[in-house]
């Protein structure tokens, strides 16, 4: 997947979250490119991208995972952000009946040049992850005043 | 020579374990009103029942959980709230309320139920009530 920048202006209506009743998004496993070299699942956290003026902000669910669990790297313009799971909190239960399965986040994507790889920051509540990309200065839109 | 237990092993197992209990019929019919959401694992802990629920991005004060004899009630509401003037270019997540009843097939000590809300994930945990335990007999 690109993150380009777009022009495209959604109206506030557009993104105002609606409320509705909450139906069950099925966990994606995750399909990498690479070998992995450890056999447990993967899984996509569901996630939300949107762009601002100066910055591009990625969220992303990944239910489970603590602040120290989160890792979050760029190379080769790939940003690849990964959560675990403390997996020993599962210990000693038995399962009688279960809806979804548990496993580490993983989720990988090509940044533009548009991107200042400098100025990426991060933060975690309730399990959802939101990365704010700042936008390179050159990227920036330049406004000219009308006299 | 055994092999040194590896912690993804014991990873995939355990997935391998909680896809082998999707669907069963430990429930029973005892699934009841309201929609799907949130999905919940069902786990036995000893004699007691533990409650797992995946809620990313539900506030703790969004929450309301209420028992009764053997039902559980899990209600609330999920807010996805993105700044004014912004471009949307990917949207996954979504928002809105749910309101979920569960009934387990064992009796619950309604007093010591407690619950636990961290990082999006809620832990519900029924005590099985003393009287419902399963007494043991001493064969003479």
């Amino acid at each position: 997947m690109r993150l380009l920048p777009s022009s495209a202006m959604h109206t506030t209506e557009d993104i105002m979250a609606r409320s509705q009743a909450l139906e069950v998004q099925e966990k994606k496993e995750l399909v990498s490119k690479e070998e992995k070299t450890v056999p447990a699942r993967y899984y996509v956290p569901t996630t939300d991208i949107y762009e601002t003026e100066d910055a591009l902000t990625l969220v992303m669910e990944m239910p489970g995972v603590d602040k120290q669990a989160v890792d979050v790297n760029v190379e080769n313009d790939v940003l690849r952000v990964e959560g675990r799971i403390d997996f020993s909190k599962y210990e000693g239960l038995e399962p009688l009946y279960t809806e979804y399965n548990i496993g580490y986040f993983a989720r990988s994507f090509t940044l533009s040049n548009k991107i200042d790889q400098q100025r990426i920051s991060a933060q975690l509540d309730d399990g959802v992850l939101t990365l704010t990309l700042k936008k390179a200065k050159e990227a920036l839109l330049k406004r000219i005043p009308v006299n | 020579m055994a092999m040194l237990s590896d912690p993804f092993d014991a990873l995939l197992e355990f997935q391998q374990a909680l896809d082998t209990y999707r669907t069963s019929s430990w429930l029973g019919t005892g699934l009841s009103s309201g929609g799907a959401y949130p999905p919940l694992n069902v786990f036995r802990k000893g004699d007691d029942i533990v409650i797992i629920i995946e809620v990313p991005g539900v506030r703790k004060a969004d929450l309301q959980i209420q028992v009764k004899d053997n039902t559980i009630r899990i209600a609330g509401a999920k807010s996805v709230r993105y700044g004014d003037d912004v471009a949307l270019h990917r949207r996954e997540r979504r928002a809105g309320s749910f309101d979920r009843a569960v009934t387990v097939p064992v009796e619950i000590d309604v007093n010591r139920v407690t619950a636990e809300c961290r990082d999006g994930m809620l832990a519900l945990f029924l005590p099985r009530a003393e009287r419902d335990k399963p007494k043991s007999i001493t064969v003479r």
